[in-house]
């Protein structure tokens, strides 16, 4: 009994990371998991959709058809999101914002696939959250040299100083945690959806796709992005 | 003094259940954020389209306490830390 209480159907219902197998790495014992398998599946597609991208516009037309079209539309669009909120600041995160978009928005996405989520495994969200951090550190340092850096430690007071530096590190937990709470509370769903009302799961769920999976995994990926934007702005920002 | 695991699991899913009061919070600071973008689209239609963008982006950030709440109570529930 015991663990049966908490989930009557315990057994149906599956959400968690799984081992698949386990190698020896420097006498630690590493697993590959379903994470693992999921990201190279969402990671081929988009090698694969920017081989044949960069293989249309290289006989791009003059005016654009067909698949051109498409990706003439993303690209656009990413220029004109990260050109809005960073102004003057943009040209150099063009690529990088880009980026984890595209990836983070394919993997939220891959739910409807069958796959679970990458971003459902804090080991993919932190990273992206450090990559953050450490954009906003080196820029901070870079722009407003180490004075200013001191100096926005130090405000308003200098005893403020241990305050705002747990502010700082609490900028990639944060980041990374919304992230990885929001994709994987719509893996949860859908999980109690599929295992415990397997009976009666025939086409209604597809509505909690579109709301798990696509509007909720868009609204993040647009929320990561935007924050990720505003910090750095902020940081090479000098009065 | 000893605890058997069925009793610990009980107190988990207690605790996994106050954890998610948490929901609340969200849920009142997002009607708010909601009500106010109804409010600035009624005065300025025009603008609805960075009204709505706007507010998606202040709910998105004001759901991240609900979420850890939400986080906690799954810990409790499917990691079953408190177990010996």
């Amino acid at each position: 009994m015991g663990q049966g209480i908490l989930l009557s159907a315990a057994a149906d219902v599956d959400f968690m990371v799984h081992g698949l197998f386990s190698y020896k790495f420097f006498g630690h014992t590493v697993w590959i998991t379903t994470t693992h398998v999921c990201l190279l599946i969402v990671i081929l597609f988009l090698i694969g959709f920017s081989i044949v991208a960069g293989r249309v516009m290289k006989h791009a037309t003059e005016i654009p058809s067909g698949f051109q079209n498409v990706v003439e539309l993303i690209v656009e669009m990413l220029d004109k999101m990260v050109g809005s909120t960073m102004g003057k600041h943009a040209g150099p995160f063009l690529n990088y914002i880009g980026t984890i978009f595209i990836f983070i928005l394919i993997s939220n996405f891959s739910g409807l696939f069958g796959l679970r989520p990458p971003t459902a495994d804090y080991g993919v969200t932190l990273p992206l959250g450090l990559a953050t951090f450490t954009l906003i550190h080196y820029n901070k340092f870079k722009y407003q040299k180490v004075k200013g850096v001191i100096e926005g430690l130090c405000s308003p007071w200098p005893f403020w100083a241990p305050i705002n530096m747990i502010g700082d590190i609490a900028v990639p937990i944060s980041l990374s945690l919304r992230l990885f709470a929001n994709v994987l509370s719509g893996t949860v769903m859908m999980a109690l959806v599929y295992g415990l009302l397997s009976k009666i799961a025939v086409i209604w769920p597809a509505v909690l796709h579109v709301y798990f999976d696509l509007f909720s995994g868009a609204i993040q990926t647009y929320v990561f992005c935007m924050l990720t934007m505003t910090y750095i702005t902020d940081a090479r920002t000098t009065e | 003094m000893e605890f058997n695991e069925n009793f610990i699991l009980g107190c988990s899913a207690i605790g996994a259940g106050l954890a998610l009061i948490a929901g609340i919070g969200p849920g009142i600071g997002q009607g708010i954020a909601a009500g106010h973008a109804a409010a600035a689209v009624g005065r300025n239609p025009g603008a609805k389209s960075d009204i709505t963008s706007t507010m998606l982006l202040g709910q998105a950030v004001a759901e991240t306490t609900g979420l850890y709440g939400l986080l906690i109570g799954m810990i409790l529930l499917f990691v079953k830390p408190l177990l010996p």
